[in-house]
């Protein structure tokens, strides 16, 4: 059960040294992009707030945010679970199990109310009266609305509470619904990717419990400090873009070259995260580094905004898969034939009353 | 019918323009197009196939440079040339948008579309018929003909705006967060779902302007041969000029030009 400890006295207890706290609380600010001169702040917040209650729900999921995030490195998820936050209830985290699992959750709703974070992994399915995800005998779409009542504030872990993603591709037979269309009277802090980068999700979470305010968003709901730049603008194959160096297809000379990807079909251009600063695995590498594309897994629509492998995606409004070249050039050249044929038939007519006018 | 050769040149217009809808009345010369209006028609024309080549490349770039990145920036000034030339295109289509507060009548056509007026979509069919083939002659028009100044409307008026403000929205992409463009054209990006289908509408709206010059250029050629007035030397010079006597359908707003001297 959640304690009122704080996050300092929580690390002491740990054996934690005093010196090895401000260390990893400079290391936090410089993780959230953060001056020097905000570091006493963390200081004092880790020493005399709280910890926050945070309850982790998972809907339609696969658990790669989970995945992601037990990964992160700065700060270590061991501390942000066991010092930061008070991670109460997380079914896939969690040591208990069935009904001593849940009835956590009403424990620290009526002890906490109004006070607890709610994260939320994957998303609620509003069809067959939401029978596709059930969450101890009762569908998730209850649990989610149930908690979320009493909850401070809601963070959508991952693009399938934020935007969709995989099960709400078309056709969405569940009807899979983000987050923000079920529950509408809180506010909503979106963080998409699939997964999110591992240390943008606990940067956000160290923002909101160091400031005790949720994160400046974008107009899609986003944190603008993870997300207001898209792949493309910090890319390192940036330089080859702008020279016009493209890879044309995989493996040939400019694949080994590391040119731009842009014409395999990366999506950076029209994808905002933080990939390409942040990067993944303490930082080791991102997609296009390791030579692929970026395919756009933070994007509203991801999955049905394809090809990955080609620059224009395809328009599935138009029944077969076309791009809006193809369509174009279609048209152009429909149009073009019906000019000629009518330009041939005006030049006959002509011909044919040569004299009347 | 008789052949028009037959029908006769009446004196040229009185010098008060008045409105004389007698028959046989030949309006030799009137001034359509005003200087603003034709310097639009024809930057805007240029633009409009600058922003299309550049922005087909962008789409679609060309082959591989070789050699070092330092020493190339081709995508980066194919890109340039497309921002440049779409600052061009919508500064002047709000020059334009201006000249149809301020122009004459003609002028504000193309911001127009009379969709209540019943007689208008008369001449538009009948002028849909003569494309047809059914009609033996078309009307004489001073100004647009109903078809021509509907298609203008979608395509031009609409268009530019659609690729105005899809385009603006790309762009404050790059211009990031706070910039003028972000603030003005930002929130685009999210009505559409994401700045992907923007591209795509964005590019789409590229293939419905070009289908619209396709069909203008065949039309304005087609009509300067086969109409009963002058349409290409119009836009170069201002002045609508008649092949034969009849009144033009939109004639009652008219005053004829009173000296060729006007036509200067």
């Amino acid at each position: 059960m959640a304690t009122l400890e704080t996050f300092y006295e929580v690390m002491r207890r740990q054996g934690i040294t005093r010196r090895s706290f401000l260390k990893y609380c400079s290391l936090t600010a410089a993780a959230l992009g953060l001056g020097p001169e905000l570091v006493p702040q963390i200081v004092h917040a880790m020493e005399a707030k709280p910890r926050t209650p945070v309850l982790w729900l998972h809907g339609l999921e696969c658990t790669c945010c989970s995945e992601s995030f037990i990964r992160s490195a700065h700060p270590l998820v061991k501390d942000v679970v066991l010092s930061m936050i008070s991670l109460d209830y997380d079914d896939t985290l969690m040591a208990s199990a069935g009904h001593h699992a849940e009835a956590i959750l009403d424990e620290v709703m009526e002890k906490y109310k109004g006070n607890y974070i709610l994260a939320v992994e994957g998303n609620p399915p509003l069809n067959q009266d939401g029978m596709s995800c059930i969450i101890g005998g009762k569908p998730f779409t209850d649990q989610l609305r149930k908690v979320a009542k009493d909850a401070k504030a809601i963070i959508s872990w991952g693009s399938c509470a934020s935007f969709g993603c995989v099960q709400a591709a078309r056709p969405n037979p569940t009807r899979a619904t983000p987050v923000h269309e079920v529950i509408t009277d809180k506010p909503i802090i979106k963080v998409p990717g699939c997964p999110p980068i591992a240390e943008v999700m606990t940067g956000v979470i160290t923002y909101m419990l160091t400031f005790d305010r949720i994160p400046e968003l974008d107009r899609q709901g986003r944190p603008k400090m993870f997300y207001s730049q898209r792949i493309h603008d910090k890319c390192y194959r940036r330089p080859h873009f702008d020279a016009g160096q493209f890879v044309e297809s995989f493996d040939d000379e400019g694949a080994r070259k590391g040119y731009c990807l842009y014409k395999v079909g990366c999506k950076g251009p029209t994808t905002y995260n933080a990939c390409s600063t942040v990067r993944w695995n303490e930082g080791t590498s991102f997609p296009i580094q390791s030579g692929h594309g970026c395919i756009g897994c933070s994007e509203d629509g991801f999955w049905d905004k394809g090809s990955w492998y080609a620059r224009q995606s395809d328009i599935l409004q138009f029944g077969i898969e076309a791009n809006a070249d193809q369509i174009g050039t279609t048209a152009a050249i429909g149009v073009g034939s019906i000019i000629a044929a009518h330009a041939a038939v005006s030049a006959l007519k002509r011909a044919q009353h040569k004299g009347d006018v | 019918m008789a052949p028009l050769d037959d029908a006769k040149p009446v004196a040229t217009p009185d010098e008060e323009g008045t409105a004389a809808p007698a028959a046989g009345r030949f309006l030799k010369a009137i001034y359509v197009y005003e200087v603003p209006v034709r310097v639009w028609h024809w930057v805007n024309a240029l633009a409009i196939v600058v922003l299309s080549v550049t922005g087909y490349l962008i789409a679609n770039p060309l082959p591989t440079m070789p050699g070092e990145a330092s020493a190339n920036f081709l995508m980066g000034y194919i890109r340039f040339v497309h921002f440049a030339a779409a600052y061009i295109f919508a500064i002047g289509f709000i020059g334009r948008l201006y000249w149809a507060l301020v122009g004459n009548h003609h002028a504000k056509q193309l911001f127009r579309f009379p969709f209540w007026d019943r007689h208008w979509w008369g001449e538009l069919f009948l002028e849909a018929r003569w494309y047809l083939f059914l009609e033996r002659k078309p009307k004489l028009y001073v100004g647009h003909n109903p078809l021509a100044q509907f298609s203008m409307f979608w395509a031009i008026a609409v268009g530019s705006v659609f690729m105005i403000v899809t385009g603006f929205a790309l762009y404050s992409e790059g211009a990031g967060q706070g910039s003028w463009q972000d603030t003005l054209f930002g929130w685009v990006i999210p009505l559409f779902g994401q700045s992907m289908d923007v591209h795509t509408w964005h590019h789409m709206g590229m293939w419905a302007i070009l289908l619209f010059v396709i069909v203008h250029v065949y039309a304005a050629v087609r009509e300067d041969i086969m109409s009963r007035q002058s349409i290409i030397s119009t836009m170069i010079s201002g002045v609508r000029t008649f092949k034969d006597a009849e009144a033009p359908a939109d004639e009652e707003h008219e005053r004829p030009v009173k000296k060729a001297a006007r036509m200067g």
